[in-house]
């Protein structure tokens, strides 16, 4: 396809808002309850955040990295790639995240939490917070049904903006991984921005302040 | 904005529950379907067919899925033909398979099913018809047409070897919103294609000037995409009242307003306005019965809408 520039995002915009909401809607039903145990693997990240033990960060990236693997598997690939045949790629972007997770906080143990005094950390630590309890309900008051909330560990966006959150709080901060989770919400807010969501806010400026 | 399944339930049932009304409306048209003549074939076509883009895409869905079902059992009951899809459109083919399944119009002729190549290898083109066709569940395409040029120069030679083999009746290509139509008058004073698609509407008009004189010359029957802007010609238009005159060309909505500005034109073969909603479909279909606008009418709907 040539003549790009004479693209607008609204000319790759494949699905409408009811089949895209409707994709969260049957996803959640067919998971149920998966999303209670991602939830508290959230907050068990949250305690492992607070403990400093030597081994948190480890298991803290080995959480996270499951956390992509299955959105990059159960969402992208399975059900997303369905109305968006660029999902697949989403999916492979998804996994590689993942790797590089394992790689940072698993093999390099980066994944450290020494003070969390500094408002770069602290303010990671909120947005953590907000993506595993917020975010969610945020649907909910642009009209979105309950049934079709994000939650945090299964579905991307709550799982991107609480994972860019964990890489502001740590001691030293590991700048690539940074990557596919900014792509991500400047990828997904266009997405919710061109359907016109009302919800799209989140990511464009979660993208915008982490540029 | 978002339906439930709920919702979605109680519309279809709605829908079920009114097969006398959707006979009533259509027959109640004035006159006989408005049809045009393909230029290569003389085969007649309705004026008005049904897209694809957004509107099916609904993955595995089956609530919706039924839903579009029930969008083309409103279309073919009002005497509607030609149905368009490509493989970029998703998951459109598998919802149009699906919906054809459901109503047994498969094997039937009744259906005029368009679809598209949309790959950057040539010598993957073939394949990627195939799992076209295989989605649709059809025994072969009515036409396919190479989707925004992609790769025309490869794709070309095997439709119309295909063609010549009889696994396609007709071959054409597509553009949308004026892009490369330079380059796209060169193919089709170049290349014995069928079809053109364009995008052509009350407010985007400048295939007025090459294009569509250039088939009538070439005899290539054209289709027409986006007729309104992807719904946001008849959402501007909402906000004011169609203007009484609309009764001279049988127009009871905006919808057949718009469309029927299309059709009139005589280059034109079919509009294809897509749509998930089984009332806008019946509204669209009212575009192809009654009376088209004659020159001097065209000129007085665009004026009207240009000052809107």
């Amino acid at each position: 396809m040539s003549e790009w520039w004479t693209y607008r995002p609204s000319d790759f915009l494949l699905f409408s808002p009811r089949t895209y909401y409707r994709l969260f809607e049957l996803y959640n039903a067919d998971i149920w309850p998966l999303q209670i145990v991602t939830l508290l693997t959230g907050a068990a990240i949250l305690v492992l955040v607070r403990s400093r033990k030597s081994c948190s960060g480890r298991v803290i990236a080995a959480m996270l990295a499951a956390c992509w693997l299955w959105v990059a598997w159960a969402f992208h690939w399975q059900r997303y790639s369905t109305i968006n045949w660029a999902a697949s790629y989403f999916a492979v972007g998804f996994a590689i995240q993942a790797l590089l997770l394992i790689w940072v906080g698993g093999v390099r143990d980066r994944f450290q939490f020494d003070s969390l005094k500094s408002a770069r950390e602290r303010i990671g630590i909120v947005i953590f917070v907000f993506a595993l309890l917020v975010q969610p309900l945020a649907g909910l008051l642009v009209r979105r049904q309950w049934t079709q909330v994000e939650v945090f560990g299964v579905t991307p966006d709550p799982t991107v903006v609480a994972t860019l959150g964990l890489l502001l709080a740590v001691s030293r901060v590991n700048w690539p991984a940074f990557v596919v989770p900014v792509l991500w919400c400047v990828l997904g807010g266009a997405t919710l921005y061109v359907m016109g969501a009302a919800d799209g806010f989140r990511q464009a400026i979660l993208s915008a302040l982490l540029r | 904005m978002t339906a439930s399944r709920r919702t979605l339930l109680l519309s279809l049932a709605a829908q079920a529950a009114s097969p006398l009304l959707i006979s009533l409306s259509a027959s109640a048209q004035p006159g006989p379907m408005l049809t045009r003549p393909i230029p290569s074939s003389g085969e007649a076509l309705p004026v008005i067919g049904l897209g694809s883009w957004i509107t099916f895409n609904v993955g595995n869905d089956r609530v919706a899925r039924d839903n579009s079902a029930e969008v083309m059992r409103n279309f073919f009951a009002a005497g509607g033909r030609v149905i368009d899809s490509s493989p970029m459109y998703g998951s459109s083919q598998e919802a149009i398979g699906y919906g054809l399944n459901k109503l047994n119009k498969a094997p039937q002729p009744s259906v005029f099913a368009a679809d598209k190549v949309w790959i950057s290898s040539g010598a993957r083109g073939p394949a990627q018809m195939e799992t076209s066709r295989q989605h649709w569940n059809v025994p072969r395409f009515d036409l396919l047409q190479v989707h925004n040029l992609l790769a025309w120069q490869e794709h070309l030679p095997t439709l119309f070897a295909m063609k010549a083999a009889g696994g396609v009746r007709y071959v054409g290509i597509t553009t949308s919103e004026g892009r490369r139509h330079r380059e796209f008058e060169q193919i089709m004073a170049s290349q014995p294609l069928d079809f053109v698609q364009v995008t052509y509407n009350v407010l985007d008009r400048e295939v007025e000037q090459r294009i569509l004189p250039l088939a009538r010359e070439r005899r290539i029957g054209v289709i027409v995409n986006r007729p309104f802007r992807q719904g946001d010609l008849i959402r501007s238009m909402a906000r004011h009242a169609l203007p009484a005159w609309a009764t001279e060309i049988d127009c009871v909505n905006w919808a057949q307003f718009l469309l029927k500005f299309t059709v009139s034109h005589t280059a034109v073969t079919c509009a294809i306005p897509a749509t998930s909603n089984v009332t806008h479909l019946r509204q669209n279909m009212g575009a192809a019965y009654g009376r088209l606008p004659d020159e001097a009418m065209r000129r007085r709907m665009i004026a009207y809408v240009e000052r809107l």
